[in-house]
């Protein structure tokens, strides 16, 4: 695993302050009906995408959720590019054709967020069959939720990844709920990570709020799979601040105020500002001068994309097939 | 049954139609149970479950986990042993997820075991584009289910049968997969409060008319309706018929209206190559061939996924205007 340098501390916050504030602005922008469609946000849960991603190359693949915009600004997505998609703009990484919930750039290695549960999981080992099959030390990364542990893809994935020995690491964030439905109801287990055992591979549990803690387990798990040590489930446990879909979504009563308010007491960009104050290795003068870049990145991003052109309609029956 | 034209002039919206029907229906018959990811405690994500859990109580309107394998599988052991499950599939598109459920076992169990099995179940979900859901959230997928001997199909277009129909579907003994509309969810119409039943297998007539017979799948209906008032204006008088169950399919109606009008027009939302429209045209020109004076017309999607651009997915699924351009081609002939 590369050693946490001062340098690693300070890209894994600026990844975090990216997603935050690209996310933020993406909830406005589709409260203000600029965005078409579901929007489902990663508001709470930056220090998953930001930890693990840390340790990938352009080389190393992810599959991504509904939940995808994180895991694609992690994996290197490009801000102005990610708001055309969700404007719906040729411009935008899907040509406009998929939107928030396909947005995708294979050219970092991001296989897509996908709008079925649990479809990027056996998606992700057929990454890490083909790193594999073609002798490299490349990685693939399924990223998928407590809900989606549910899906019988989730097992067949778990189980063909370790019966084949695959380099593939199955990051679970368990943010507690499957849409409106808590973890009590729809599993019988607290740890989605026990259900590693079952296919014989080390499940890990670690909090997801502390990007420290996610960075380092994600990368035993990872530089065990480059090795050809084959998979691991690592669970992260973290929480969604915003709705399922939307910032404040349908308005269905289905977690109290406080419990959201408890979570946001640990916000994983809050805990890990106060970590490097504490460490001096940021100031506050810094960390407001990276908001402020960061911020007029997200600007220059939302002004591209808004100035970009619809797809033409000439488009519509390109790229069902090769030519 | 109660008739369509009773003197009960109370309007509510399509939602509400299911929603009462479901209530109705499980009220009437206490082996039923709705099963479905958050059905009972937000009652549906389309809000056509709201109030079951309170009515019923968790023992028959279960919130599953995301397993539609699971939830499928669950109705068809239930059914086959003397349950009335009411399933809910949230999209069309995740059927995808539970198809050997649905292929294999739910449609085919009965004919397999001699007729030994009775599986009454219902599967409800939501189909069709206009949302900007993009191509794994808008498909119309129908023909996938109306191939598949076993099962019956329905697609309600108004609130009045989607109340009625789905009251029918679950008091069928078959499988029956009711695919209502994302986008008629507001749409208002006359539904009694009663409990009533629209039989499975008969067309509507939603319009009569002397020159031009279109049929009209699911949402579609409205689309031709609305094609209707403006093709009138051109002295065109079209008949409408909404067969609203698919399987089995009411062909008598369609043709006795096409021996009347000599034209005739299939529209549906699904792509056009493979749709349910070729069996009916085949159907038109086995059975009404000396009647007709043109070839029978077919409008849907185009060949491709449903785009996520607002603008390509209005252009790429059928409408009024579609509808018109195409019957002006047809009479011209
Ligand atoms: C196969 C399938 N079933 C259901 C859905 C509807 N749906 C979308 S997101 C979601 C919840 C997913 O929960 P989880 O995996 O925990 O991810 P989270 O939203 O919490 O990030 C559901 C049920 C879907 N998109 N695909
Ligand atoms: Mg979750």
């Amino acid at each position: 695993m590369k050693e946490l340098t001062n340098e690693i501390l300070n890209n894994l916050y600026v990844c975090m302050v990216r997603i935050r504030l690209f996310e933020e602005n993406a909830g406005k922008l589709q409260e203000n009906g600029k965005i078409p469609g579901a929007l489902h946000m990663y508001v709470g849960e930056e220090a998953i995408a930001a930890g693990v991603m840390a340790h990938l190359s352009d080389q190393d693949q992810i599959t991504s959720t509904h939940r995808g915009h994180g895991h694609l600004l992690a994996k290197g997505g490009e801000m102005d590019k990610m708001y055309a998609e969700l404007f719906g703009k040729v411009t935008g990484y899907n040509k406009g054709k998929g939107g928030s919930m396909h947005i995708s750039n294979l050219e970092v290695g991001m296989l897509g967020a996908n709008g079925i549960v649990g479809a990027g999981l056996p998606i992700a080992v057929g990454a890490a069959f083909s790193n594999k099959f073609r002798k490299t030390d490349r990685v693939a990364i399924a990223f998928f939720g407590d809900g989606a542990s549910n899906e019988g893809a989730f097992h067949e994935a778990a189980n063909l990844a370790a019966v084949l020995k695959l380099p593939v690491v199955f990051v679970c964030e368990n943010n507690g709920y499957g849409e409106f439905t808590p973890q009590a109801q729809h599993q019988a287990i607290t740890d989605v990570a026990d259900r590693a055992a079952g296919y014989g591979m080390p499940g890990v549990v670690v909090d997801g709020m502390e990007v420290i803690a996610v960075y380092e387990a994600a990368g035993e798990a990872i530089d065990r799979a480059r090795k050809g040590e084959g998979p691991t489930l690592l669970e992260c446990k973290t929480y969604r601040f915003y709705d399922h879909s939307g910032v404040r979504g349908m308005g269905f009563n289905y977690r109290t105020e406080a419990e959201v308010e408890r979570w946001k007491k640990r916000d994983p960009l809050d805990l890990f500002k106060q970590h490097l104050l504490d460490q001096e290795l940021m100031t506050e003068a810094d960390a407001a001068a990276l908001a402020d870049s960061i911020r007029q990145e997200v600007e220059a991003a939302i002004e591209f994309a808004e100035n970009s052109p619809d797809p033409d309609l000439s488009t519509l029956l390109e790229d069902v097939y090769t030519n | 049954m109660a008739d369509a034209n009773t003197q009960d002039k109370r309007e509510i919206p399509y939602v509400m139609a299911i929603n009462e029907g479901v209530h109705q229906i499980m009220q009437e018959l206490d082996d039923t149970f709705l099963l479905g990811e958050d059905v009972a405690g937000v009652g549906g994500v389309f809000g056509t479950y709201r109030g079951v859990l309170d009515k019923f109580g968790p023992e028959r309107a279960i919130d599953t986990p995301i397993s539609e394998k699971g939830i499928v599988g669950l109705a068809v052991g239930a059914a086959a042993t003397g349950l009335r499950p009411m399933v809910d599939i949230m999209f069309m598109d995740f059927l995808g997820v539970c198809m050997d459920e649905i292929t294999n076992q739910m449609a085919k169990m009965r004919y397999m075991f001699g007729g030994a099995a009775t599986l009454p179940i219902t599967v409800m979900t939501m189909g069709g584009a206009g949302m900007s859901m993009a191509a794994q959230h808008s498909q119309s997928l129908e023909a996938w289910l109306i191939h598949l001997p076993g099962l019956k199909v329905v697609m309600p277009s108004t609130p009045y049968d989607a109340k009625g129909l789905l009251i029918a579907a679950v008091k069928d003994d078959n499988p029956v997969i009711v695919i209502f509309n994302k986008l008629s969810l507001g749409i208002k119409g006359e539904v009694p409060e009663e409990s009533y039943e629209v039989p499975l297998g008969k067309a509507r007539i939603a319009r009569e008319g002397t020159d031009l017979t279109i049929v009209a799948l699911g949402r579609m209906v409205y689309e031709a309706l609305n094609a209707a008032e403006q093709l009138a204006e051109l002295g065109i008088n079209t008949e409408i018929v909404d067969p609203r169950t698919l399987q089995p399919f009411d062909t008598d109606t369609v043709i006795q209206s096409v021996k009347k009008t000599h034209k005739a027009m299939v529209v549906h939302e699904a792509v056009r190559f493979g749709g349910m429209g070729g069996e009916i045209a085949a159907q038109i020109q086995e059975l009404a061939f000396d009647y007709l004076d043109a070839p029978v017309a077919r409008i849907g999607a185009p060949f491709s996924p449903v785009p996520f651009n607002p603008g390509l997915e209005q252009a790429y699924m059928p409408n009024a205007e579609k509808i018109v351009a195409q019957a002006k081609e047809l009479l011209d002939r």
